[in-house]
């Protein structure tokens, strides 16, 4: 194994192994009390546990259910909404203002309002996790097409593209890595949205599977799904930098270039 | 009869006059340099050439049709290459156009500025003077009539500069394009213009013509040479 591969493979997870191998120790030598920090092979045996049950997969593809619905709807939202602000004077003039006034409220103080509105149901919690997603894809969209390099624009009109052409060529591909840092930015918002979306008034999800035992203090299970949450945050994670990698290819040859 | 013609063109950028009453006439052909101080207006004159500014006062035709919107018979060199860097090099050529006409004709103008094997490369991984010599290949896609030099090899190395002098006007010649530079370096202006402006107090100072261009003789040089004490004196001279 080469020196880059190892460094590129394995040392991002030394770190994470690390921490759980000390966890470990920390809780066989009793350093510290199990019964509020579980020793990881606890909760990897609750999680088989609620595997065998069923509970498990259907909480995780209940979560996953409520973050995909919300990110593509308030995602896809934010993403035109920008589009249009970016793109037309006339749009931004009149809704710019409310949408960054909008922005500014937090989250949690549109719960009551939400529940009102749509009750407890899943539109209230798909709702909820929209309205995360919209405001970052908003904001990233909008600054990528309004911050396009002037002089690439001139060089557009100088050549005499069309509006179509000028789009495709020149505005959208120059606005992708902002709208991109938007796309991993409201990845992040939405699971911290699905989390409190989850724990009002929930009967499924892994939200609810947390606050659930925390009634029972079930601290194993508040562990596992903590877990669940990191796991599924990389998962997002690493989503977003393949969309990088790929949509982007053209940086990544520039930065190969100034790694060398 | 004249390809270019401006008659009384003026031009201010708030209070400030850049160009006042400018009339010169470019015939088919010609490769003239613009020089002068930096600020003097000879950018101004090329975007109006161009269409991508309106003159205040005046006229500027080609072929006897008055330039009030984008000139497209005209295609502008810049100072910096303004690749799209998301695009390679062939695609930077075709602008979203892939029919096979246009693909054979960007093949086609990256062999002529020698830089056919790297069609798919993205502008990043190419030195300043290869940029340059895409910016020039799409430059010459729409085959136009008028090429114009916005002091494109004003950032390069003197090396790479000779170089791209060389295949300018090389591929100048080879088409026929009427050619229009601006340069501040007046050794640059006397290398490759037949024709040399002098663009000085808001206007054309002095008109000079470099009829040894193409010679290589050591009579030849020194004229050039005293040509380009003459242009440097009329820049330099606070009159």
């Amino acid at each position: 194994m080469t020196k880059s591969t190892f460094k590129k493979k394995f040392l991002p997870w030394l770190l994470p192994i690390v921490i759980i191998l000390f966890w470990q120790l920390a809780v066989q030598l009793k350093w510290i009390q199990s019964e509020f920090l579980p020793a990881p092979t606890e909760v990897v045996q609750t999680a088989i546990v609620d595997w065998k049950k069923g509970i498990l997969q259907k909480n995780i593809s209940i979560s996953l259910f409520r973050a995909t619905c919300g990110f593509v709807i308030g995602g896809g939202m934010g993403f035109i909404l920008g589009l249009l602000s970016g793109t037309s004077k006339l749009f931004r003039k009149t809704f710019d203002s409310t949408i960054q006034m909008l922005r500014t409220i937090p989250n949690m103080a549109l719960i009551p309002l939400v529940v009102l509105i749509l009750g407890i149901g899943e539109p209230a919690k798909i709702c909820f996790v929209a309205l995360a997603c919209l405001f970052p894809m908003y904001i990233n969209t909008y600054h990528g097409i309004t911050s396009i390099d002037p002089d690439l624009l001139e060089m557009g009109k100088s050549y005499q593209l069309n509006t179509v052409q000028m789009f495709k060529q020149i505005i959208f591909p120059g606005a992708l890595p902002t709208i991109l840092m938007g796309v991993r930015y409201a990845l992040g918002t939405m699971w911290t949205a699905l989390i409190v979306a989850e724990t009002v008034s929930a009967d499924s999800g892994i939200g609810y599977m947390s606050t659930n035992a925390q009634q029972y203090v079930d601290v194993k299970t508040i562990y596992l799904c903590i877990i669940i949450y990191a796991f599924l945050g990389e998962l997002s994670n690493y989503i977003a930098k393949n969309l990088e990698t790929i949509f982007l290819e053209w940086r990544n040859s520039a930065r190969s270039l100034t790694e060398e | 009869m004249a390809l270019i013609e401006l008659d009384g063109v003026s031009k201010k950028y708030g209070d400030k006059t850049v160009l006042k009453n400018v009339s010169l006439k470019i015939s088919e052909g010609d490769f003239v340099a613009l020089c002068g101080m930096s600020g003097g207006g000879k950018s101004t004159l090329l975007r109006l050439i161009s269409g991508l500014e309106k003159a205040d006062s005046g006229s500027i035709k080609q072929e006897n049709k008055e330039i009030s919107t984008i000139n497209s018979d005209a295609r502008m060199m810049f100072q910096d290459d303004r690749l799209l860097p998301w695009q390679t090099v062939i695609q930077n050529l075709l602008f979203g156009d892939k029919s096979e006409e246009r693909i054979k004709l960007a093949k086609r103008l990256l062999d002529r500025v020698g830089l056919i094997d790297y069609q798919n490369s993205f502008p990043a991984s190419l030195s300043g003077g290869q940029r340059q010599r895409v910016a020039l290949a799409r430059a010459l896609m729409s085959q136009p009539k008028v090429l114009l030099l916005d002091e494109p090899l004003g950032a390069l190395d003197a090396l790479t500069r000779r170089n791209m002098q060389d295949l300018i006007i090389k591929v100048c010649s080879e088409t026929n394009i009427t050619t229009i530079l601006v340069t501040h370096d007046v050794q640059e202006a006397v290398r490759m213009a037949d024709k040399i402006w002098i663009i000085k107090n808001q206007g054309i100072a002095k008109e000079l013509t470099n009829p040894e261009r193409n010679n290589q003789t050591a009579e030849a040089q020194l004229k050039k040479d005293q040509l380009v004490e003459t242009a440097l004196s009329c820049i330099l001279d606070n009159n």
